[in-house]
C-alpha cells in the first residue's frame, strides 16, 4: 500500500514537472521531454533501402548502432562542432538516430523521432557543421568496415536532409 | 545583487543565448566541403578537372566560408612543354575568381617552326564563375545538377606571331555554362560544359583565324569514379575549334587520377592526348598538377 502510494505520488510529481511527457508516446526514461509531435516513420525523411544487403554491410543492427555511437562520440570530441551538443539530450539523440539508421537500412525498426525539420529548426546548424558531421559518419563507417561504395549509397539517402538540417 | 537583479541578468543572458543560437548569419568557417568536392585546378585556372571546367566552386569553403588555392601544372609533350600556374578563390560556394599564367614552351620545336629555340607563348587567363543553382554533392534526391556560368578572358603575349599564322586576335573571351553532378549512389561524378569560344589551342595560338573567326559552341566533359574519399579516377574530353588553315586542331582527351592527401594538398596525374599542335602530330604525354590551398 505504501509503495503504491509512493509510486503514485512520484508519477504525479513527474507528470507535474514534465507535463509534455504524458503526451509523448515515444518518450523513454532518462530522456528530456520534447514538444508533442506525431510519431511516424515518415519523420525519418527518406524511404528505406530494399532487401537485406545494406543492413548486412553495416553488420546488422549492432553495427549500425555502433556507427551512430562512433559518429556522435567523434562529434562531441570535435572542437569545430562540440558546442552544438552541449544543450542536446544525447540519450534521446542516440536512440532516435539509431532508430533512423536502422529504419533506413531496412532493419525492421520503427522511427519514433521527430522530422529532420522539427529536430533541427532551433539549433542553427550551418553548412560547415553538416560537412563535419558527414566526415565523422564516414570515419565511423570506416571503423565498422563498411565498404566505401556502400557508405556512399547510405550517404545518398541522408544528403538531401541537409535542406532541413542546415538552417543558416 | 538583489534577487530581482539576478533574475533580470539571467533573463537577459538567456535571451542573448537564444538569439545567438538562432542568429541567421552563420559564422565564417573554412573547410566545410568534403574532400575533393571542390575539384582540382584546370589548365585555365578554374575549378574542375584538368582539361574541363566544372560547375563546382573551387576550394573547401561551403556557403558559410571561403576557400582558395594555388596550383602548378606541367604537361610534358613530345615536341612541346605546357606549364601553367595560378591562384583561385571560392567565395561562399557562390562565386569563383581565378587567375592563371600559361606558358607554351616550343623548346627545340621552336627552331623547326622558325620561331627560335625555346620560343614560348605566354597567356594570362582571368576567370569568373558563378553558381546559379543546385548542389552537386547534397542534392542526391534529384537529377538536377549544380549549374554555373562563367567567363575566361585570355590575353596572349605573341600577337605578331599569332597574326603571322592567320590568327585574328591576341585576346579573347570564352563564355561557358557548366553542369556537374555527383551520384553518391553510384560513387560517380559526371560533368559537362558548353563553351563559346574562338580560341586556337585554348588561346595559346591566339583567337579566331583565317578559316573561322566566330565564337562556336564547344563541349568539354568529365567522368570520375570515386575509389575512396581521397582518390578519384576518370577521363575527360574537350572539343576545340579549328580556325587556322596552317595547322589542324584536334580534340583533347585525358585519363586522370586525382589524389587529395588532405584538404590542403592534392596531386593530379594524367595521361593527356592533345593531338596535333601547330603541325606537330600526336602530342601525348604526362600531365602533372599540384594544388595547395584550403
Amino acid at each position: 500500500m505504501i509503495s503504491k502510494l509512493t509510486l503514485a505520488a512520484a508519477t504525479a510529481a513527474a507528470a507535474c514537472a514534465l507535463p509534455a511527457m504524458a503526451q509523448d508516446p515515444a518518450h523513454r526514461p532518462g530522456e528530456e521531454a520534447v514538444e508533442p509531435y506525431t510519431v511516424a516513420d515518415a519523420n525519418a525523411g527518406v524511404a528505406p533501402f530494399e532487401g537485406t544487403a545494406m543492413l548486412e554491410a553495416f553488420n546488422g543492427r549492432e553495427g549500425s548502432d555502433r556507427i551512430v555511437d562512433g559518429m556522435l562520440d567523434r562529434s562531441v570530441a570535435d572542437p569545430r562542432i562540440a558546442e552544438i551538443f552541449v544543450a542536446t539530450d544525447m540519450v534521446r539523440l542516440r536512440r532516435t538516430l539509431k532508430e533512423q539508421f536502422c529504419y533506413i537500412l531496412n532493419g525492421g525498426c520503427a522511427y519514433t523521432g521527430r522530422s529532420m525539420r522539427d529536430a533541427h529548426d532551433d539549433i542553427g546548424l550551418q553548412p560547415a557543421d553538416m560537412g563535419a558531421l558527414v566526415e565523422h559518419l564516414q570515419d565511423a563507417m570506416d571503423a565498422e568496415g563498411v565498404p566505401f561504395r556502400t557508405q556512399n549509397r547510405f550517404l545518398a539517402k541522408l544528403a538531401p536532409m541537409r535542406r532541413d538540417v542546415v538552417t543558416r | 545583487m538583489t534577487y530581482r537583479a539576478w533574475a533580470l541578468a539571467l533573463s537577459i543572458a538567456a535571451v542573448a543565448g537564444a538569439a545567438e543560437a538562432q542568429s541567421p548569419i552563420p559564422d565564417s568557417r573554412s573547410g566545410g566541403k568534403l574532400l575533393l568536392t571542390g575539384g582540382v585546378s584546370t589548365i585555365e585556372g578554374s575549378g574542375g578537372g584538368g582539361l574541363s571546367t566544372w560547375a563546382t566552386i573551387t576550394g573547401y569553403g561551403e556557403e558559410d566560408g571561403i576557400g582558395g588555392n594555388a596550383h602548378v601544372t606541367i604537361v610534358d609533350l613530345p615536341d612541346y612543354q605546357f606549364r601553367t600556374a595560378g591562384l583561385a578563390v571560392g567565395l561562399w560556394d557562390r562565386v569563383e575568381l581565378s587567375a592563371a599564367r600559361q606558358e607554351f614552351d616550343t623548346g627545340d620545336t621552336g627552331a623547326l617552326l622558325g620561331l627560335g629555340q625555346g620560343f614560348t607563348f605566354t597567356q594570362d587567363v582571368i576567370g569568373v564563375k558563378v553558381r546559379l543553382t543546385g548542389d552537386a554533392v547534397y542534392d542526391q534526391d534529384t537529377w538536377l545538377p549544380q549549374i554555373a556560368i562563367g567567363l575566361q578572358h585570355k590575353s596572349n603575349d605573341q600577337g605578331a606571331i599569332i597574326a603571322a599564322v592567320g590568327g585574328q586576335d591576341d585576346q579573347g573571351t570564352d563564355f561557358y555554362i557548366a553542369a556537374s553532378k555527383l551520384s553518391l549512389a553510384e560513387s560517380m561524378l559526371v560533368s559537362g560544359t558548353v563553351r563559346w569560344t574562338n580560341a586556337n589551342q585554348t588561346g595559346l595560338l591566339g583567337f579566331g583565324g583565317d578559316a573561322n573567326d566566330d565564337h562556336e559552341a564547344q563541349f568539354e566533359g568529365s567522368v570520375g569514379w570515386l575509389l575512396s574519399r581521397n582518390l578519384v579516377i576518370g577521363a575527360e574530353y574537350r572539343t576545340k575549334p579549328d580556325n587556322l588553315s596552317f595547322a589542324g586542331e584536334d580534340d583533347w582527351f585525358d585519363i586522370y587520377a586525382a589524389w587529395a592527401i588532405n584538404k590542403h594538398v592534392s596531386v593530379t596525374a594524367a595521361w593527356a592526348d592533345l593531338g596535333s599542335i601547330a603541325t606537330f602530330e600526336d602530342q601525348r604525354g604526362l600531365y602533372l598538377s599540384l594544388q595547395a590551398g584550403f
